[in-house]
């Protein structure tokens, strides 16, 4: 089973410290749920676990391997990433965009396998993108063009995914249209670490989460566990009412 | 066969065509029999002469020249993720041109012919290594663009003076036909002599496209489908410098082609970088070839500049792509 694993994972910039031994893991079939307030420095605990940003302490292994050594392509293969920053430099078709998440296994728009169209029509049917498969990106919409990044991540048919904050500035019926994507590739067999801003969106959807605070993990289990009025009060300083997966935040402490 | 399909055999139809018209035109205008039995080896030894030392060689060398900042800014726009970069942002033709200068007005080019093509190169190449340093360095797109900015300044800075101190009219008038631009008198040597560095920038170019497009996404992301992109930053700067070096050794420095061609090219791509590599050359190489046609038979006293003529179609087109560049992104 393809695992990410990071073990007293440390990240620094200069003296400061963005992340403090950080142990986590991430395997296929669940939903793992990244929260914490900005700055707590979760961005920076995905990137140096993908080997993408240097570490300073500690370890991180995707399947085994060390991720600082594995090669872009290797990895690519074995997790999809979806940054904070999405910007599209061309007006790319929304068909040769979602071509790109088969970078790894040689294909460039335009130039695709056998395999790999079918992986790209695959996502497009799958994630309701036919009606504008052969739009420009530069005529969607910003919901629209977070549901093509997400089919873009997908059709790269890797077991794991981590994602950047993926519904950052949706709106509610597109918020929860990328995370039934999310949910679907999980139901696959897929696992999905998320960084979610929306409590509620993530009490919804995550089967796990993990809190973050000043660097360090404070917590880390089921969703019903770990989330506590107790716990948003500590981390995000906010006052809320939880019932259920239903959490309802009154204010700001 | 779409419209996309027909681009690339138009477009080397349209070259091979545009090369024949070169042949045809000039001082004494040759009908096209007699250009065809000069070309396969007939006709008369002054056809021949006329047609193999002066016209061919001149339409090839604006061909090759054109061709190689067409792909040369292709690839840059790609790599840069912006539609205005090209081997002058980044300071390589500058820092080339530079280089041409210097060994002009120290009277090295008095030793040997090949000084000043050489002296061009390895300028292009400095420029180059520079910006590579640089690249492994940085991960920011606009840092590595301002130190092409401040390395432009600085080169046009350092010729200015040289133009300044010049020590005779003949020495400053042989640096300001460099730096303008031509390709008036070149021969097969001179272009055996660019052509290594043509062809090897071309190859590293067309070997490594496939990332440009990865870097569509930005990136952050194309390093999450897969691309080195350090090594495709070296790549790049490498192989679009070699190819400058080329250009600027052959005809010195013409700007703006590499903006406009591959700028022309985009949308019969889809909008793809790797794709409009070779159609960026191609168009790049007939527009100089078509260009100095015009320099060639405009009746004027003075023959003009292949650059200047360049210049003064390419600058207001650089300026309109810029300003539309703007109302879309604010």
């Amino acid at each position: 089973m393809v695992d990410l694993v990071t073990s007293d994972l440390t990240v620094k910039a200069g003296d400061a410290v963005l992340v403090q031994a950080a142990n986590l893991r991430l395997v296929p079939g669940e939903l793992v749920a990244l929260l914490g307030p900005n700055g707590a420095g979760k961005t920076s605990l995905l990137r140096a676990a993908l080997g993408l940003e240097k570490r300073a302490g500690g370890t991180a292994t995707l399947d085994g391997m060390d991720t600082a050594h594995l090669s872009p392509m290797q990895r690519a293969r074995l997790i999809a990433y979806l940054p904070q920053q999405r910007p599209l430099a061309w007006p790319n078709t929304v068909r040769d965009v979602i071509a790109l998440g088969r970078y790894a296994y040689g294909a460039a728009p335009g130039r695709l396998s056998a395999a790999d169209a079918t992986a790209v029509d695959v996502a497009i049917a799958q994630y309701d993108l036919a009606d504008f498969a052969e739009r420009e990106t530069d005529t969607l919409s910003g919901g629209e063009l977070a549901r093509v990044h997400c089919a873009r991540a997908f059709a790269s048919e890797t077991p794991l995914l981590v994602a950047d904050e993926p519904v950052a500035a949706l709106d509610p019926r597109h918020q929860f249209r990328v995370m039934d994507m999310v949910r679907q590739f999980v139901a696959k067999g897929g696992g999905a670490l998320v960084v979610l801003h929306d409590i509620a969106l993530a009490a919804r959807y995550a089967s796990r989460m993990v809190w973050m605070q000043n660097g360090r993990i404070i917590a880390d289990g089921p969703s019903a566990e770990t989330l506590t009025e107790q716990r948003l009060a500590e981390v995000y300083g906010v006052r809320a009412r939880i019932t259920g997966t239903s959490v309802e935040i009154e204010g700001a402490l | 066969m779409t419209a996309r399909g027909y681009l690339i055999p138009g477009l080397i139809a349209a070259t091979l065509l545009a090369i024949f018209a070169a042949c045809l035109l000039g001082s004494t205008p040759l009908p096209a029999g007699r250009v065809l039995a000069a070309l396969f080896g007939g006709a008369d030894t002054s056809d021949r002469l006329v047609i193999w030392q002066i016209r061919l060689p001149r339409a090839l060398a604006a061909f090759v020249t054109g061709a190689a900042l067409g792909i040369s800014g292709a690839a840059l726009q790609g790599l840069l993720r912006n539609p205005l970069a090209e081997p002058g942002v980044l300071g390589v033709s500058a820092s080339a041109s530079l280089f041409a200068t210097v060994s002009i007005y120290y009277g090295l080019v008095a030793l040997s012919p090949w000084v000043l093509p050489l002296a061009a190169i390895i300028g292009a190449l400095a420029a180059t290594a520079l910006i590579a340093l640089a690249a492994i360095r940085t991960r920011s797109v606009v840092t590595l663009i301002l130190i092409g900015v401040g390395l432009s300044s600085f080169t046009g800075a350092a010729m200015s003076l040289l133009m300044n101190l010049a020590p005779n009219p003949f020495t400053l008038s042989d640096m300001i036909n460099w730096m303008l631009g031509s390709v008036a008198n070149r021969s097969f040597v001179e272009i055996g002599f660019a052509a290594p560095f043509l062809i090897a920038g071309t190859a590293i170019l067309l070997l490594s496209r496939r990332g440009l497009s990865a870097l569509t996404l930005g990136e952050e992301a194309a390093s999450g489908v897969g691309l080195n992109l350090r090594r495709q930053r070296i790549l790049t700067v490498l192989g679009a410098g070699l190819a400058t070096g080329g250009a600027v050794a052959l005809a010195g420095a013409i700007g703006f082609v590499g903006i406009i061609a591959p700028h022309i090219v985009r949308p019969f791509v889809k909008h793809d970088p790797a794709r409009s590599l070779i159609p960026s050359a191609l168009l790049a190489g007939l527009i100089l070839v078509l260009a100095d046609i015009g320099v060639r038979i405009l009746p004027t006293t003075n023959e003009l500049k292949l650059g200047v003529v360049a210049a003064l179609i390419g600058a207001p087109a650089f300026v309109w792509i810029a300003m539309r560049r703007r109302t879309l992104n604010g």
